[in-house]
């Protein structure tokens, strides 16, 4: 049987128009992170006479694609109500895997892959702590994390490994033309394929909805369980590549790498506007807010603040987007209601 | 007539410029029990919310024993004796039965400390007032609903509160249930307390209450002695203007089965549910909450699955290992729990709408915006929604209209098989008869309804069959011509 | 349920009964009654930063920050003594855990005045305050002949066997389990996590209860900040570093639900020790101390899968507003 829609509203009569004709509302929190963009722009090109050379700004562009790449999944998992606080310790024990396929006298493409692959591994473990186990992410990931980390400290103690072969290299310090990174490029690659995929497609959508009401979604027809360990999957595989990348730049690879980067990444995310209650968020944002990080830790860096001081401004900023416009609509009501 | 304890005159409330409240007037007198009625919408959550001090009133006069009264907070409702009975029991889980009873005001030793024995004697002596033996010591998580409305009541009973507001308390239980919380009632009114009732239940409100107030549009359009009050006016003072036909059942001509299951089994929850569901038909499932119906319809859907038993859809076997097995199939389920279940509230009402069937408005994984507003757009007006835009969240909209928007959703997907249970639970009037007029229409069309309802009136006046279901059995199948409200509550209850 | 949870305490005590008789079948010296107390000073900071987070758990939030506030607060306390050894051990005592809970209650308020989830409150906090002890210091560290005598002596000072370290700990546990049974605001914390709403319409104020806890677990993390500085003679800005992970892994081990409103003191007093005596037996068992975290990362995971079996609430409420 099919059911003829048309007929059913000719069935039982409309009473009322029902239009479609408003818009989506005017993104603000996009607009306002891209003048803040511009303004810590312009400040450090005016407190830095290097900062407007080419070079110089190549080089800015190391400071977050790295950690822009694992945000970019992240925002999907954020916004799927999903977290992982694992991602630098994925980094680690990734590392650590392309570091003994080096040792072991693998070629390039073996390494890439072992990178990738390990990365996916513990993202799929992490997925499976949460969809098969039903642990919470916050604390599956927290406890992920430190096996993760621990592994890699476990394999390789105090050592480092730094077998690598030298076209390894191009990965984390190769230019794909003129003084455009790879990393780059490829970062912004793949923000195209991830903002299409969010806003555009029916995977997106069903992401969204699981964020925004997981129940009323299986119910929708959506396989809810299985989209959230994909989702891990993927995040834990981005974080494989980024691995691969930095590992290629600091050409050596030690169990402390990336330490505290799910600080910086998940910052990026919330930043750029994704809703840590789920339901909520855009790419565009995100490429925002990571532009933004490496902006404003790179214009640090220039003025020669130690990295540790720069993670004060990090945390304030996570803090200071979300307070701030909470403590606006605050005041503003407190004196609409007097 | 008693004396008022408590009078309200003239309050209002709004919340960022929409008059939640605009003339809340209302008497409650020692010894009555008071009626509170209108649609969803009203002002009736508001209003509790202010007496028990949850929302200060922006203007108007409380006045308690005839002095005016500002209540400031919970704890100062409630040491000016007002308390509050919720619609979905309120408690504490994880603590005990005595603790839940005295959480607002826990004994206390001479030294200060929560004096634990004590609160347990005097929690057992409570339960005892309201013949319950239950242990105090008992975990909340062990009680059923009815128990934790008891634990609720009891709460009250523990401050000597004068005011009692019961926010449909009945909403979640089983007729037996609902008879020993009105004997409860009737004795809270004994001792001299003023009780507010608020329910959608007329049954309910002709077996308890003395006399009543009906709100339309946050303003108080009628209060009298129910003795002296037809249904009809006040239907016609919640509306607003007369309705017709409650129950618009309009005749369908029945086909061949779509639905037919045999010994459908999942323990403990049901176990060997036979029923055949014909084209252009509507099959109540009737029973007391608990009974495995709406259990009975998430292991078709495929949401659980099914122990025992044989799913023929069209005569062909099938099983669903989830629920987007069975949309494909053309099965449509319309959840219980409306904004839990149903809706998801963040997102616009075309994105609802599409949600359940996203493919079908893609091309190679794209979605088109305006393939997914079009049939948004016809579904709305075919189920009348009210809404200023498909862009709106369906946060925004009322319930009833939220209701309309999951209904749409299913709808979209193109079913031969609806299941919708409990369909016009806690909504309003004017949103319940769209609904079944809605149903009427359906049905007309060829669809099959499987509509699981604990609202008897509904069940009768809907469906061409009655399946009524006990404890996880189905113990009877009624045609609509000779079932009778007392053979089906029979058939329900152990009676 | 409370018969549930005590079963649960009991289980892990055998646990943690079993693991201790384990390493002590290889190794008799283990469970002598030096070093067993050896154990708990060594376990003491752990305990006392467990139950502190325990509170913020209860009312479903969580409190990262606590690693970076016990740094923070070490510095500064440790600066002061540099510069005034002549003070004494006192004002230390005195002033650490006022820090504490000054930086515990700015995660507070910003839970509960403006309601930002709490895990995006002290994510941020954790990197501020851990920021904040390198311009505090300069980069520079406080050695052991930097700090005063008395500050070095105070907690190594020996009472009935038990060092002045391990009997903070003692009362600690002491004072938070009757506190959590027997006053009006302890169950007040069980009540605000385990229903908001309801919590709510009792006249129990949530978010003050959130802002309460932040503050306990600030001030306990302050008074930390002493302990191991003093502990380990050393101040420098990577104290403690990712230490939280296992104050919440001692937590979760102990049966702290995420989702909040359950909890034991005695089921996180057993956590912190069974961790304790983890990393205490690794040495002893001749295993890398390398291989500690990838150990305890693995304890934590299975320990939490464990958990979830039992938990049937909500995964991640700890993300939502526990507000009503």
């Amino acid at each position: 049987m099919s059911l003829s829609i048309e007929q059913l509203a000719a069935d039982v009569r409309a009473d009322r128009e029902v239009h479609s004709a408003r818009k989506r509302p005017f993104m603000r929190w996009e607009w306002l992170l891209l003048l803040v963009v511009l303004a810590t722009f312009g400040l450090n090109s005016w407190a830095s006479p290097y900062f407007l050379d080419p070079y110089t700004l190549s080089d800015l562009t190391y400071n977050f694609t790295e950690k822009a790449i694992v945000a970019l999944p992240m925002a999907l998992l954020i916004i799927a109500r999903e977290i992982d606080i694992s991602v630098a310790g994925i980094m680690a024990l990734a590392s650590v895997a392309m570091g003994m396929t080096a040792a072991a006298g693998y070629g390039l493409p073996a390494i890439v892959a072992m990178g990738v692959l390990a990365g996916l591994l513990c993202g799929a473990l992490n997925g499976a702590l949460v969809t098969l186990f039903k642990v919470p992410a916050i604390v599956a990931t927290i406890g992920t994390m430190s096996l993760y980390r621990g592994i890699a400290y476990a394999v390789l103690g105090d050592k480092v490994l730094k077998a690598y072969p030298p076209d390894f290299a191009y990965f984390g310090q190769g230019y794909a033309f003129s003084l455009v990174s790879f990393e780059l490029v490829l970062f912004l690659a793949l923000a195209l394929v991830s903002g299409i995929v969010l806003h555009f497609t029916v995977v997106g959508r069903r992401i969204v909805a699981i964020g925004s009401n997981p129940t009323a979604a299986l119910f929708s027809g959506i396989r809810v369980e299985r989209y959230r360990f994909w989702l891990f999957t993927l995040t834990g595989g981005a974080a494989g590549l980024a691995s691969v990348l930095l590992t290629s730049r600091l050409g050596s690879t030690r169990p402390s790498i990336a330490v505290g980067w799910e600080l910086d990444i998940i910052t990026i995310t919330i930043l750029g506007g994704v809703s840590i209650l789920g339901g909520k968020g855009s790419i565009v944002g995100v490429v925002l807010a990571a532009l933004l990080m490496g902006l404003v830790t790179f214009g640090l860096g220039l003025l020669n603040v130690p990295g540790i001081v720069m993670s004060i401004v990090v945390g304030g900023l996570l803090i200071g987007v979300i307070a701030l416009p909470i403590l606006f609509r605050q005041m503003r009501a407190a004196r609409r209601g007097t | 007539m008693t004396e008022a304890i408590l009078t309200l005159e003239s309050v209002t409330k709004s919340f960022a410029g929409v008059h939640a409240l605009t003339h809340g007037a209302l008497e409650l007198r020692a010894g009555e029990v008071t009626a509170l009625i209108g649609e969803n919408g009203a002002g009736k959550s508001t209003l509790v919310k202010i007496l028990t001090g949850v929302y200060r009133p922006d203007g108007g006069t409380i006045r308690l024993r005839g002095q005016p009264v500002a209540v400031t907070s919970a704890a100062h409702a409630r040491s000016l004796g007002i308390t509050a009975i919720h619609q979905e029991a309120v408690v504490f889980d994880d603590l005990t039965v005595a603790e839940n009873i005295f959480i607002e005001d826990r004994p206390r030793t001479r030294l200060g400390a929560v004096d634990w024995a004590l609160m347990a004697t005097r929690s057992r002596a409570i339960l005892k007032e309201l013949e319950s033996d239950l242990d105090p010591t008992t975990p909340m998580r062990q009680l059923s609903v009815a128990q934790k409305h008891l634990v609720q009541i009891a709460r009250a009973l523990s401050v000597d509160a004068r005011v009692v507001i019961m926010d449909e308390p009945t909403a979640a239980l089983s007729h037996r249930e609902i008879e020993d919380l009105l004997a409860i009632v009737r004795r809270l009114r004994a001792e001299g307390r003023a009780i507010l009732f608020i329910s959608h239940k007329f049954d309910e409100i002709e077996a308890i209450a003395d006399s009543y107030a009906v709100f339309r549009d946050g303003a108080a359009v009628g209060a009298g002695r129910l003795a002296q009050t037809s249904r009809d006016e006040l239907v016609a003072l919640m509306v607003g203007r007369p309705v017709g036909q409650v129950f618009p059942k309009t005749e369908a001509k029945i086909g061949p089965p779509v639905l037919e299951a045999q010994g459908l089994t999942r323990l403990p929850e049901f176990e060997g549910i036979d029923f055949t569901l014909r084209r252009g038909e509507i099959l109540g499932i009737y029973g007391l909450v608990g009974s495995g119906r709406s259990e009975m319809a998430r292991a078709i859907f495929g949401v659980s699955q099914l122990g025992a038993g044989h799913l023929l859809l069209d005569g062909q076997a099938v099983r669903f290992a989830h629920p987007g097995q069975a949309i494909k199939a053309g099965i449509a389920y319309v959840p219980e729990d409306r904004q839990s279940q149903g809706a998801v509230l963040t997102l616009p009402i075309f994105q609802n709408v599409t949600l359940a069937r996203l493919g079908h408005y893609a091309k190679a994984g794209f979605l088109s915006g305006r393939k997914e507003r079009k049939t948004a757009s016809i579904l709305a007006q075919a189920m009348q929604l009210k809404a200023a835009s498909l862009d709106q969240n369906v946060e925004e909209l009322s319930g009833g209209n939220q209701q309309k928007v999951v209904i749409a959703k299913w709808l979209a997907t193109d079913p031969k098989v609806l299941i919708l249970d409990e369909p016009t639970k806690g909504i309003d009037v004017g949103s319940k008869a769209a609904v079944h007029r809605f149903m009427g229409a359906l049905v007309r069309q060829g669809l099959a309804i499987l509509m699981i309802s604990s609202e008897l009136p509904e069940v009768m006046g809907m469906a061409d069959r009655i399946l009524v279901m006990r404890r996880g059995r189905s113990v009877g199948l009624f045609e609509r011509a000779t079932a009778t409200p007392e053979t089906i509550i029979r058939a329900a209850t152990d009676a | 349920m409370r018969l549930h949870k005590i079963d649960r305490d009991v289980g892990l005590f055998v646990i943690t009964l079993l693991l201790l008789g384990g390493v002590a079948l290889k190794f008799p010296d283990f469970i002598t009654p030096r070093s067993l107390a050896d154990l708990l000073d060594d376990t003491a900071i752990l305990v006392l930063l467990a139950l502190g987070q325990m509170l913020v758990l209860l009312t479903r939030a969580v409190d990262l920050s606590v690693a970076a506030n016990l740094a923070l607060t070490g510095m500064l306390v440790a600066l002061l003594n540099q510069a005034h050894p002549g003070w004494g051990v006192l004002p230390v005592v005195i002033l650490s855990p006022l820090i504490g809970a000054l930086l515990g209650a700015f995660n507070g308020v910003l839970v509960w005045k403006l309601k930002i989830p709490s895990i995006v409150v002290t994510l941020g906090t954790l990197s501020v305050y851990r920021g904040a002890v390198y311009v505090a210091s300069g980069g520079a560290w406080v050695n052991s002949n930097q700090m005063s005598e008395s500050f070095l002596g105070f907690i190594r000072t020996q009472m009935l066997g038990l060092t002045v370290l391990s009997w903070l700990a003692v009362v600690g546990v002491i004072l938070f389990a009757l506190a959590l049974r027997l006053s009006v605001t302890g169950r007040n914390f069980y009540a605000a996590g385990g229903n908001p709403g309801a919590a709510t319409y009792a006249g129990i104020d949530v978010g003050w209860m959130q802002f309460l806890a932040f503050t306990a677990s600030g001030a306990i993390a302050g008074l930390a900040g002493y302990l191991w500085v003093s502990r380990f003679a050393v101040a420098y800005t990577d104290v403690a570093q990712g230490f939280e992970l296992q104050v919440i892994a001692a937590c979760v081990i102990g049966g702290v639900s995420i989702s909040g409103g359950v909890g034991t003191v005695a089921g996180v007093v057993l956590g912190a020790l069974f961790l304790g005596i983890i990393k205490n037996a690794l040495p002893l068992v001749g295993v890398s101390p390398f291989w500690q975290m990838a150990i305890s990362g693995l304890v934590i995971t299975i320990a939490v899968i464990l958990n979830a079996r039992g938990d049937h609430s909500s995964p991640r409420r700890i993300l939502e507003e526990a507000r009503p």
